[in-house]
């Protein structure tokens, strides 16, 4: 079973995030997430086993092509990749 | 104790040691002190994880082998530092970043540009040098560029301290 931790809050759009338990920059990202308290889905791509793993992160690379951490998805459209902060804020507000 | 095992001693015992290496080889490690902790504490996890110091900001995927270039300092310092002001989980910073000049921006990663070209070697149409009957082979420091003429790379790079694993025969 893939591990995909659900965060309730407001809205009800598709928000996932591919992260790294060990990365700085992908706690920045599910910090601010969580302070905004929007509803979101996240996973920490290197606790999985190997075979979740490959599946998880050949998923996640279908969205960005570099394999890089942290990998936002909205609503399996748009992608924001690193913890651009201002990014995610717009693309958020833009959806409310 | 932190939840990930690793004791807070042994984390600011490590950032003490970064620092002062990073200040005595021209290096600056990022202002943002919260940001480093994150990232030390990280390493330290993939090395007690993986048995080496994988980047924390990138998936370590199969063997020791597979990951060297990621082993931190990676092979991807030098360019990142002087084209974007910050290396790639943005531990070491230009000193302008130091000095609040300018911010380290998210960058993208450039460990998979490589892989595609190789670039790095000699190319093939420098046949002249490849041929040279050389004393002793040259290797190259992938991290920082030191070049050394001697029959093993040594221990530890005397310019940046990489690993011997980190040395490539270039000649």
């Amino acid at each position: 079973m893939t591990q995909w931790t659900h965060v309730a809050g407001k809205g009800n759009r598709n928000l996932k995030l591919y992260a790294l338990s060990t990365c700085g920059h992908c706690k920045k990202t599910k910090e601010f997430l969580d302070e905004s308290k929007v509803s979101y889905d996240y996973i920490y791509v290197d606790l999985l086993s190997q075979d979740e793993l490959e599946k998880v992160y050949s998923e996640m690379k279908k969205y960005n092509p570099r394999g890089s951490f942290p990998t936002i998805l909205i609503e399996e459209i748009d992608v924001i990749v690193g913890a651009r902060i201002d990014e995610i804020k717009r693309l958020i507000d833009l959806n409310d | 104790m932190t939840e990930s095992g690793i004791g807070e001693k042994e984390i600011d015992l490590r950032i003490k040691i970064l620092k002062e290496d990073a200040k005595k080889r021209g290096y600056n490690l990022n202002t943002d002190e919260l940001l480093v902790r994150e990232l030390v504490s990280g390493i330290l996890i993939n090395k007690k994880r993986y048995g080496f110091e994988s980047c924390p900001c990138r998936l370590t995927i199969g063997k020791k082998e597979d990951n060297i270039d990621i082993i931190c300092p990676c092979d991807y310092r030098e360019q990142d530092i002087s084209e974007y002001g910050c290396c790639y989980c943005a531990l070491y910073v230009s000193e302008d970043v130091e000095a609040k000049k300018k911010t380290a921006e998210p960058i993208p990663d450039r460990r998979f540009e490589r892989q595609d070209s190789e670039n790095h070697k000699v190319p093939d149409n420098c046949a002249g040098i490849k041929n040279l009957r050389l004393k002793y082979p040259i290797f190259r420091c992938r991290v920082c560029g030191y070049l050394c003429a001697r029959e093993n790379p040594p221990q530890i790079c005397p310019i940046c301290k990489a690993v011997s694993e980190k040395f490539e025969k270039y000649l």
